[in-house]
């Protein structure tokens, strides 16, 4: 490892190996740095994400696509059901992944651009100069180590230390974070091309089951809860329960669990030579929880403005703010609606949700867009007119 | 304090993203707590698997 780079990201993630890749892709000599010893391992996702948005940053590769969906199914708490075509059903479903070979394969494409990786690798504080971000402090597999950078990303996920360092305030609160915990379960009976979802509050306060099919007996079968709900019982108690009701004869063979961001993209993400990218900048979608797609977004446009920066040799906050604008333009306007809309779904009582459910009954979701569905909920249930009006 | 019962922990850092004093840490498969720690109990609400817990001080 040198003393000296252009560019040092932190974290290892798809959001860092982009930003690492992109700024490497354009000459910058380029630090990428992982605390964990391997690569994607613990996985902490339900796994799914887009086929589109994925194919733009990454050749699709069987070795870490486990299934392909064609749409997604929505439960209601008293079971009936909504069921959503593939492009209805949004940019979370397409591939369910194999995370820990996936993100692999994005740290390996920023190191054949010419990026330096290192694991068992942590930074610890950062160097400032005169109040300008200018490096890290870390550990190097237990040694101590500085190395001086133009400018660092923090890509370090939810549990983001980069940015607070720095001054920026990403502590979340309760009511803005999911927590979840997931099996990996095999041996059961699903379908093997469907994203089902499960809602209600006895289920999943403020937040919904998943089963992601990851093979045609095998599935990611996980649940998500908002901090705010918490009365005694954690996401692991309630997946515990979900399992004994939908699959009491699952065999649970790996236990994921994580949390996701549902504040919003942070207000500030850069300041003076410092950007954040993924979930350190909470990028990630707060209604869908997805947060590949859009992590590897925020880490491109990174790149490319910090090649712009450092070549013209112009590291101001004024110039590194040009990130900020370019993640708000490319995915603030949906992360503001799709917070407003966590907000709304996160206080509908189970009752709400079944007789919206139900509404639907009939509706040919097959040559529906997403407005003509919100308008159709609308339509059907006029006393929610003002409060989903302002969503879309 | 907060104690860690560091064999129902699954690391996953929920935990660090909602403390207000910074005062976790985690390092692979290790929560760390420090002494800017106020005792708020936030951390122990998130946690996934129910791994933290607020206990009193010994004297």
């Amino acid at each position: 490892m040198k003393s000296n780079y252009d560019v040092i990201v932190v974290g290892a993630g798809p959001a860092g190996s982009i930003a690492a890749r992109t700024a490497a892709e354009q000459g910058l000599d380029v630090l990428l740095i992982e605390k964990r010893q391997e690569i994607g391992d613990p996985v902490r996702c339900a796994e799914g994400t887009g086929k589109m948005g994925l194919s733009q940053f990454i050749e699709p590769d069987p070795r870490w696509i486990c299934a392909e969906v064609t749409g997604a199914r929505i439960f209601a708490p008293d079971g009936t059901c909504i069921e959503l075509n593939e492009k209805l059903a949004g940019k979370e479903v397409g591939y369910v992944l194999e995370r820990k070979i996936f993100d692999r394969a994005v740290a390996k494409t920023a190191a054949r651009a010419g990026a330096e990786v290192q694991v068992k690798t942590q930074a610890t504080s950062l160097i400032k100069e005169n109040g300008v971000v200018c490096g890290i402090k870390g550990k190097h597999r237990g040694e101590d180590f500085e190395a001086r950078a133009k400018v660092v990303v923090g890509a370090d996920g939810i549990e983001s230390k980069v940015g607070k360092w720095a001054g920026i305030n990403t502590t979340l609160k309760p009511k803005d974070i999911e927590t979840c915990a997931q099996f990996l379960v095999t041996d059961i009976d699903i379908r093997a091309d469907s994203c089902d979802f499960y809602m209600g509050n006895l289920r999943a306060p403020g937040g919904y089951v998943w089963i992601f099919p990851k093979g045609k007996r095998e599935a990611n079968v996980g649940l998500g809860m908002l901090g705010s709900r918490f009365t005694g019982k954690h996401p692991i108690d309630y997946l515990h329960e979900f399992m004994a009701w939908k699959f009491p004869e699952g065999k649970i063979i790996e236990t994921v669990v994580g949390a996701v961001p549902a504040s919003g993209m942070l207000k500030q993400l850069s300041t003076s030579g410092l950007v954040l990218v993924g979930d350190a900048g909470r990028v990630s979608d707060p209604i869908t929880g997805g947060g590949i797609y859009n992590g590897m977004v925020s880490g491109r446009i990174a790149g490319n403005v910090l090649a712009d920066a450092i070549k013209a040799n112009d590291l101001s906050v004024k110039k590194l703010q040009r990130y900020d604008r370019e993640v708000r333009e490319a995915l603030g306007k949906q992360l503001d609606r799709n917070y407003k809309a966590k907000e709304f779904v996160v206080k509908a009582e189970d009752s709400l949700m079944n007789s919206v459910a139900r509404s639907l009954h009939g509706v040919n979701f097959e040559e529906m867009s997403v407005p003509k569905l919100l308008k159709e909920i609308i339509t059907r249930n006029p006393s929610m007119f003002l409060e989903l009006a302002g969503l879309f | 304090m907060i104690t860690v019962n560091r064999y129902r922990c699954g690391y996953c850092g929920a935990c660090v993203s909602v403390c207000p004093r910074d005062a976790l840490d985690l390092v692979e498969t290790y929560i760390e707590v420090d002494d800017k720690c106020s005792n708020c109990g936030i951390c122990t609400k998130v946690c996934p698997m129910g791994a933290l817990e607020l206990v009193e001080d010994e004297e």
